[in-house]
């Protein structure tokens, strides 16, 4: 480990993030935003949903937003400096050990999530306008629970940026990464799943769950939510798992 | 204080395909596209390679596509693992320090792999970040090798838009910013403007007389002439011939090679060739061509074109080159280095 680099590089994402900024910010947040509005507003004061749905719904928005864009903010630039052009080299090439230039990436897509939380909070709360009742009456557990979905978000991204060929990304977000959303827990409790029985345990497997679920645990506990120690523990267990296999991923990449 | 670098029967069999100019093309989807019995891909790129660059000196790797030349720079930079040997750069074991050996080495690549989200400016300044160089330093170092590369006038520009030549470049002032003891450039002239060759050979050498030990690897002959003081000839990821330039030029046989092509070339007319006067040896390369070494060229060509013309054997055409690497490379491996 070499502070200096370390830091530097960290710099470069973040002064190559603030050139990108609103085409970055409109990627991670659009879609989510037009969901919130859709479910959030229209929906709710059409009254084809109650209006408790509202704080239902922003937890979930918080979790997708995060992991969505920690998830590409490391992938995407990986897949793409990994290929053809090889961009790395110029960091592998940098005098530090080559695990803590993937360890920087993921200390990059983590700050990137944590960014994307920081705003969707407001946007979202503004989307949807009154009715929406969140509590920050935990912060140690919220603050704990944005850096372990932050830290999943980025070490995913991490595996599938070193796994995956820049033809078969689109395909791994529409195949593996959109399901993940939808059997995510992200936009009804995981509770509401219990009239399929099957498919409850099977999204247990799914981060996602944990995510959402967590969030909704700090911020509306009054709904029903998955215990807080599975959830912490699930995030712990995902966490490691996804950042040593990347990690391992991005050796076999990086030395031929 | 100059370093020099040490490798040490270096063997690397690839397993995958190797980072060849040719490698990263033609991806594509494979999904459930069944490849039949599992292939087993092996290439040996480097077959026992040793070799020793003094501290301050040019060292040319010379050889063919594919003769191992890219893969013995990747491993002396820490990019890849070899399966077999050791290197040194200075002191320092490649492989067991490879922090303390990519602090000391600037590496000018075959493609540039420049980072495509800075500008050419910012391109320099955070590399110079990544080795700890003080920001104010960086900027000094940064606008003087902008000048001295040329590249001023687009320094604040992202590289979208930038020429080959601008590239390379500006690849080969990026591994100048640290200011490393020893300087590796892959095939640094390919893909270059005679112009723009000549300026590179110009820092090249400027750069070296600084200190920095170079290494650098072509198939461009004049290149290793101009620039190198020892070249090393390597094929098949072996050492086929090492010394200066003129030890090498001077150990072919004869030194001319004068190239036939006949419209057949039989034996008896090889044989009267063999016994021609300054000739020291032919070989013949099939389809009725045939290379003569000898210590003369053009007057050769008389008493050639009287022979065959005994013999009533048409010449379709007649190469004469004066002594020169590429004929040395022609002698030992008994291909063109363009082959």
């Amino acid at each position: 480990m070499n502070p200096k680099t370390f830091f530097a590089m960290l710099h470069r994402d973040a002064h190559v993030a603030r050139r990108n900024f609103v085409p970055l910010l409109l990627q991670t947040l659009f879609q989510p935003m037009l969901l919130v509005f859709v479910f959030g507003r229209v929906m709710t004061s059409s009254g084809l949903i109650r209006p408790e749905y509202k704080s239902m719904l922003l937890p979930g928005i918080i979790a997708l937003a995060m992991l969505l864009s920690g998830v590409w903010s490391v992938a995407m630039p990986l897949v793409s400096e990994f290929q053809f052009t090889k961009e790395i080299e110029d960091r592998l090439l940098a005098p530090m050990e080559i695990e803590w230039v993937a360890i920087e990436k993921v200390v990059s897509g983590m700050l990137q999530a944590i960014a994307a939380g920081a705003v969707v909070i407001p946007t979202a709360w503004l989307v949807m306008g009154k009715g929406v009742d969140l509590s920050f009456g935990t912060p140690l557990q919220f603050l704990l629970l944005t850096i372990l979905v932050a830290c999943l978000a980025a070490s995913v991204g991490l595996v599938l940026g070193t796994s995956v060929g820049q033809t078969q990304i689109g395909l791994m977000f529409s195949l593996v990464i959109a399901p993940m959303i939808f059997f995510g827990c992200a936009y009804y409790p995981w509770s509401s799943l219990a009239t399929f029985p099957i498919l409850q345990k099977v999204v247990l497997v799914n981060p996602i769950v944990y995510a959402s679920e967590g969030f909704r645990s700090t911020l509306v506990p009054r709904f029903p939510h998955l215990p807080k120690e599975w959830i912490f523990l699930a995030l712990v267990v995902f966490d490691v798992l996804f950042l040593s296999f990347g990690l391992r991923q991005f050796r076999r990449k990086a030395v031929l | 204080m100059a370093i020099g670098i040490r490798a040490e029967d270096l063997r690397k069999t690839y397993t995958s395909p190797p980072p060849t100019a040719a490698a990263g093309r033609g991806f594509g989807v494979r999904l459930g596209a069944r490849r039949g019995p599992k292939q087993k891909f092996e290439v040996k790129a480097l077959d026992g390679l040793s070799l020793e660059v003094s501290p301050g000196e040019i060292f040319g790797l010379l050889g063919p596509n594919g003769a191992g030349k890219s893969t013995t720079v990747g491993v002396l930079t820490t990019r890849i693992r070899p399966t077999g040997g050791r290197a040194w750069i200075g002191p320092h074991d490649v492989w067991q320090e490879s922090v303390a050996v990519k602090r000391l080495i600037g590496v000018v690549p075959q493609r540039p792999n420049l980072d495509f989200a800075l500008t050419a400016r910012e391109v320099l300044t955070f590399h110079g970040a990544y080795f700890g160089v003080p920001a104010p330093e960086r900027a000094r170092r940064a606008q003087d090798l902008l000048e001295r590369f040329q590249l001023s006038d687009r320094a604040d520009q992202l590289l979208l838009g930038f020429s080959g030549g601008m590239l390379q470049r500006l690849s080969i002032a990026r591994a100048l910013m640290h200011q490393p003891q020893v300087l590796f450039l892959d095939e640094p002239s390919a893909g270059l403007d005679p112009q723009t060759r000549l300026l590179l050979w110009e820092l090249i050498r400027r750069d070296n007389e600084r200190g920095t030990t170079i290494l650098l690897t072509t198939h461009n002959m004049e290149e290793a002439d101009a620039l190198c003081s020892r070249v090393a000839i390597v094929d098949h990821g072996r050492l086929i011939a090492l010394g200066t330039p003129q030890e090498l030029k001077s150990s072919i046989p004869g030194g001319y090679l004068v190239r036939l092509q006949l419209a057949a070339a039989p034996a008896e007319l090889v044989a009267v060739f063999q016994k021609l006067p300054g000739v020291t040896e032919v070989r013949t390369a099939g389809n009725g061509a045939l290379d003569l070494y000898a210590d003369r060229g053009g007057a050769l060509v008389p008493e050639i074109a009287r022979l065959s013309d005994e013999a009533g054997v048409e010449i379709r055409d007649v190469r004469i080159s004066e002594p020169s690497l590429e004929n040395l490379f022609l002698h030992h491996t008994g291909r063109s280095l363009r082959d």
